[in-house]
């Protein structure tokens, strides 16, 4: 019958409301700040939203947005091939390719469809993509619209990736590589290094998802390639409004004018409706503040590496390096979802991952880093998963 | 070169470590409905795969392969 797979997500769905919780849309009832909110009726601090500068909530980027309303309305009704490019769009995709350095720009209505428009469009039947094993979804969609032929390197290994190239054999040097800058559920950086130097010795074509890292890496923050040093061996980098800038949409930009022809084949672009100018106008302000104030990245690793450094303490099994993105690996998943639980009645609202969306067979307690953070609330953060630990919900939760 | 039965051989070899059930394996065992393997555990055994024959086999055939023997007949044609 049609509906028979879903019955497993539905006796899942079941599970969770016996037990009363809401891991899965959370309500989000009320936003205090940046970092605070009200979430399924209790007051929290908000450790799970992506919101890695804070710009969410910040004054300037809601009075550009308010403007831009006033002048453009709220929406564009229309796609940006046909009458919903605006002058704010082409300003953003002027700015963002500034950022970055390189000539051309294309913004799109979501993160998704940027990782997933390219993915499907770069490469094509008769092609290959080598993408890390532990991409995003948006990434696997795409790929898997493409029509090439789709092969992973084992996740962060840029030896398995030098391989497969090798096994490609002429085909290699029109082979498309995808990797991300950080990794959005364990946060461990791609070693970008040893990856652009596997593409110079075969050739191929290089894509960095900086969706986690923009904002975050990098001298002015343009992400993980910066970061690197890579950034001339990178052909197309894409990347998201939603975390670092603290709005919606996604972006590619890349120094090859080509993009401008690849830009009018992209069905996610041609076919969705544009954001709205209030999205594009904050987002643009956004832009604006990660270089004019790049302290917020250095409150952010300080906020990301007190509490890498509280939950190791604790000997809470998180990855081998601070970031902010740390997440918690426990192996049961109802001992997971009590301790998400316990979590919200102690104040905070991590994100509960549950494999496929976990990278292995182990469940998360997702934890995300915010500049906008203060030291008090990472300390009550602390102190929460220490109750949890009192409370004996971490015993017998050895990292796999 | 290796013919049919020499990769359906090392299949079946090679998931005995993955076989929980302890059912017994032949070609027209199904991988997941059969043997049990999550998508997780379908990954590991094809790189399994990968490294013995040094050879990379696209997420593509994936919707082709139920069996033991689709698979073998899939890793023959990419190792000719």
């Amino acid at each position: 019958m049609l509906f028979d797979k879903f019955q497993t997500m539905a006796d899942f769905q079941a599970e969770l409301a016996e037990r009363g919780v809401t891991p899965f849309g959370a309500v989000t009832e009320k936003i205090l700040s940046s970092t605070e909110g009200v979430v399924e009726g209790r007051q929290v601090i908000l450790a799970g939203t992506n919101n890695y500068l804070g710009l969410s909530y910040d004054k300037r980027c809601i009075a550009a947005s308010q403007a831009a309303a006033e002048r453009w309305g709220t929406g564009t009704t229309g796609s940006r091939l046909a009458n919903g490019s605006f002058a704010e769009h082409q300003a953003l995709e002027r700015e963002i390719a500034e950022f970055y350095a390189v000539n051309h720009a294309i913004v799109f209505s979501t993160g998704y469809a940027a990782t997933m428009g390219m993915c499907a469009t770069l490469a094509g039947p008769g092609e290959v993509i080598l993408m890390d094993s532990d991409s995003h979804a948006s990434i696997y969609s795409g790929v898997q619209l493409s029509g090439a032929d789709i092969i992973r390197f084992r996740h962060n290994d840029p030896e398995d990736l030098a391989k497969r190239m090798r096994r490609l054999g002429d085909r290699a040097s029109s082979t498309l590589i995808i990797a991300e800058g950080i990794y959005s559920m364990l946060g461990d950086v791609a070693p970008l290094q040893e990856i652009a130097a596997v593409k110079r010795e075969y050739g191929g074509y290089l894509m960095i998802d900086e969706a986690h890292s923009m904002g975050v890496l990098g001298e002015t923050g343009r992400g993980a390639a910066q970061a690197a040093g890579v950034e001339a061996d990178v052909d197309f980098i894409a990347g998201t409004f939603s975390k670092s800038l603290g709005s919606i949409g996604g972006f590619c930009v890349s120094p090859h004018a080509e993009l401008e022809a690849i830009r009018f084949c992209i069905k996610a672009y041609i076919f969705t409706a544009s954001s709205s100018p209030s999205v594009i106008a904050s987002t643009r302000e956004a832009l604006r503040i990660v270089s004019a104030e790049p302290e917020r990245r250095t409150k952010l690793w300080d906020n990301a590496n007190r509490l890498y450094q509280g939950l190791k303490d604790l000997g809470l099994p998180v990855g081998p390096t601070a970031s902010p993105v740390i997440a918690v690996q426990m192996e049961n998943r109802s001992r997971t979802i009590d301790c998400w639980k316990a979590l919200m009645e102690a104040g905070v609202y991590v994100n509960l991952v549950i494999p496929p969306a976990s990278p292995s067979t182990n469940f998360l307690l997702r934890n995300s880093v915010s500049a906008a953070h203060s030291s008090a609330q990472i300390d009550t953060i602390i102190a929460a998963y220490a109750g949890l630990k009192q409370a004996g919900l971490f015993d017998s939760q050895q990292a796999s | 070169m290796t013919d049919y039965q020499g990769y359906l051989s090392f299949l079946i070899s090679a998931l005995e470590t993955q076989n929980k059930k302890q059912i017994p394996l032949s070609e027209s065992t199904e991988l997941v409905a059969d043997i049990g393997l999550s998508s997780l555990e379908v990954m590991e055994f094809i790189e399994k795969i990968e490294d013995h024959f040094d050879i990379s086999i696209p997420l593509n055939i994936l919707p082709d392969v139920s069996t033991v023997g689709d698979l073998a007949l899939k890793v023959q044609e990419l190792n000719p």
